[in-house]
């Protein structure tokens, strides 16, 4: 006879707040994990699956913004996995940067979802589309929770892994080209990464970030300047390549246009973000050794960004090739918050990332129903939506010129936030490089709304009978959600940049980091 | 391809091989060994199986879907976490519980073994997963 009784636990938690706060931090990775897996289970049955999908994903935003709300109430917070001490184990840290872009990936991945359940073919559903979404997510929020610089690389792999299969999953002929380029690229990437992770670590001896803040801040830095500046640059090319700067952005055009157009939705509104959240994350704790070289960089590679950019866009005619090529300009945009460097800066770096993945995933949300209708991308070939879909015309509107910069949507908020940070601390040229942007920004939008909307239908038989009669409220439900998101902080764009604000200024003072992750007396 | 020598092998290496698995898997919990590597020894007989006699046949023989041990892994690690958390710890917090078996003594038994049968059932259908994917691809 075999007995199992548990040793006495104290089940009744000593510390409320501290148990809370364990559950917190965990649950953006739990939920998408446990949907993804039953996902993966339940694959026989594709109704099961895509139920099992959409309530993971409104989980996933809900807990998502507990989680907002807490650090906002309660200040950083700090969970330490299997209960082994920082810098030993492995931290989860939520700031108000990660916790914001933790929303955004419930955000996004709500939205995208019930998007999929209309635009994702029955042959990719049951060869796992929704399990891999979730797997995706959980990297996504992983990146964004993770205190520890391996346990990035680690959320990275997973993150990536899935978004391969994405990619692929499908096996059209344009699908692998873009597929080869963009995993190249990013195993690229990922070798640069771990190879800068071990030379920090045979020079610091942790990768626990707060840690490694901590003992920069020191003396040991100083006894290697040169290292530091090389580990920095390896650190900036490793992020850069996943954030798609200038000159490293390559793959992403020649990739994003080719899945279906839920998961170049996904990508564009989270991949990059998460190699702009790592860049800003570490180029604001750890490599502060020589501000004047590695953020005049950043600053230099962000004004490039964003003009090549808006350049590779005005060629495009494809319309989700020449929206993948503004998902370039607008990083630049995020890296010049971090390139100034001041709190307001990254307020406003904060404020822009979060309005852009907005915009960015419901311009390709609007792209792929002009697919669904027309079966092509081609801007020349479309026309006539303003006639036939005039909703659609009009959340268009609302995402482009947000994107532009035009007021009173969230963009014209962002984008002043830069630009008055910039104009603080002297910084004209950037300032002016963003301008104009904005103008080149806007003349592509408009391009887009005088090719697809507004000329009249082209000449096609067969394909245009009878458009204005298909009902389209399930494709267009989602990006009028993005749309709502985006007008509302445009609005409230006072609020929402205190908010972010805060943000920039916990990123400005690293001690707050260290201190919430190490304890008081490190 | 059929190869008498393969498929008389594969016959007398499958237990051997399956036995192995669960002594590495078991060894892991102090010494090199584990989950990981108890799974990929675990996964060497299907392998072989599919070989010998085909995709068709090593699928009959595993009896489960591949699938479906990576989900089934995959919740166990996900379960072995979560009982730490419910007892008001930070996720993945070691849990110990104890065996009483008459005439043997005690076993501790803790979350760290769940977790590492969740990896070793994960790493067994991710393998064959691909393995027999290659195999029934030609």
């Amino acid at each position: 006879m075999t007995s199992i009784r548990c040793r006495a636990q104290t089940f009744e938690a000593e510390h409320p707040e501290e148990f809370l706060m364990n559950v917190l931090l965990i649950l953006p990775i739990l939920i998408p994990m446990l949907t993804a897996v039953l996902a993966l289970l339940l694959q026989k049955s594709r109704s099961t699956q895509r139920a099992v999908s959409s309530i993971g994903a409104w989980t996933l935003f809900a807990a998502a913004a507990w989680l907002v709300v807490d650090v906002w109430r309660n200040g950083i917070q700090a969970a330490q996995m299997g209960n082994w001490p920082a810098p030993y184990g492995i931290t989860l840290v939520a700031d108000l940067f990660s916790a914001v872009m933790v929303l955004l990936a419930g955000i996004i991945a709500a939205a995208v979802g019930m998007y999929s359940l209309v635009s994702v073919d029955a042959q990719r559903e049951e060869f796992g589309y929704h399990s891999l979404y979730h797997f995706l997510l959980m990297g996504v929020c992983g990146a964004f929770l993770t205190g520890d610089l391996f346990n990035l690389y680690v959320w990275f792999e997973v993150m990536l892994m899935a978004s391969f299969v994405l990619m692929a999953l499908g096996g059209e002929r344009g699908q692998m080209e873009g597929a080869i380029k963009y995993v190249t690229l990013n195993l690229i990437s990922s070798a640069l990464f771990l190879s800068a992770l071990g030379l920090l670590y045979a020079i610091a001896g942790t990768l626990n970030m707060a840690d490694l803040a901590y003992k920069f801040s020191d003396v040991s830095a100083s006894q290697h300047p040169g290292l530091m500046t090389t580990l920095a640059i390896l650190f900036m090319l490793a992020f850069g390549i996943k954030a798609a700067v200038f000159p490293l952005f390559f793959w992403l055009p020649a990739s994003y246009h080719t899945p279906p157009v839920a998961v170049s939705a996904l990508f564009a509104g989270l991949l990059t973000k998460v190699g702009v959240y790592a860049l800003i994350r570490v180029f604001t704790l750890i490599f502060l050794q020589d501000v004047g070289y590695t953020h005049s960089l950043i600053l230099v590679i962000a004004g490039l960004t964003m003009v090549s950019g808006v350049l590779g866009a005005v060629a495009q005619y494809d319309f989700r090739r020449l929206l993948s090529f503004h998902i370039i300009s607008q990083i630049g945009y995020a890296l010049m918050g971090l390139g100034i460097f001041t709190a307001s800066a990254l307020g406003g770096a904060v404020f822009f990332i979060f309005h852009v993945s907005i915009a960015k995933a419901s311009l390709f949300l609007v792209s792929g129903v002009a697919q669904r209708l027309y079966r092509t991308c081609d801007l020349k070939r479309l026309g006539g939506l303003y006639q036939t879909q005039p909703m659609l015309a009009a959340l268009f509107l609302v995402s482009a010129m947000s994107l532009a910069g035009i007021p009173p949507f969230s963009g014209f908020f962002a984008k002043l936030g830069l630009v008055k940070a910039g104009l603080d601390t002297g910084q004209h040229v950037i300032v002016a490089v963003a301008l104009g942007v904005s103008l080149l920004t806007l003349f592509s939008m408009l391009k887009i709304w005088g090719e697809a909307f507004w000329k009249p239908i082209p000449d096609q038989s067969g394909t245009t009978g009878g458009l204005s009669g298909v009902r389209l409220s399930n494709w267009l439900f989602p990006i009028a959600i993005l749309s709502a998101i985006s007008v509302v902080l445009g609005l409230g764009a006072g609020p929402a940049f205190n908010f972010a604000l805060q943000a920039g200024e916990q990123l400005m003072d690293p001690s707050l980091y260290i201190q919430a992750v190490l304890g008081g007396a490190p | 391809m059929t190869s008498l020598i393969l498929r008389t092998t594969t016959r007398y290496l499958t237990p051997l091989l399956l036995i192995f698995s669960v002594f590495l898997f078991l060894r892991g919990h102090n010494q090199p060994g584990g989950g990981f590597a108890g799974g990929l020894v675990a996964a060497a007989p299907f392998a072989l199986f599919s070989i010998a006699f085909g995709a068709a046949e090593a699928r009959r023989v595993l009896q489960v879907e591949p699938r479906w041990l990576i989900g089934v892994g995959l919740l166990a690690a996900l379960a072995s976490g979560v009982i730490g958390l419910l007892g008001g710890y930070p996720f993945l917090t070691g849990t110990w519980g104890y065996l009483k078996l008459p005439g043997f003594g005690v076993l501790d038994i803790g979350t760290p073994l769940f977790f590492d049968l969740g990896v070793y059932l994960a790493v067994i259908g991710v393998t064959l997963s691909i393995i027999f994917a290659l195999e029934e691809a030609e």
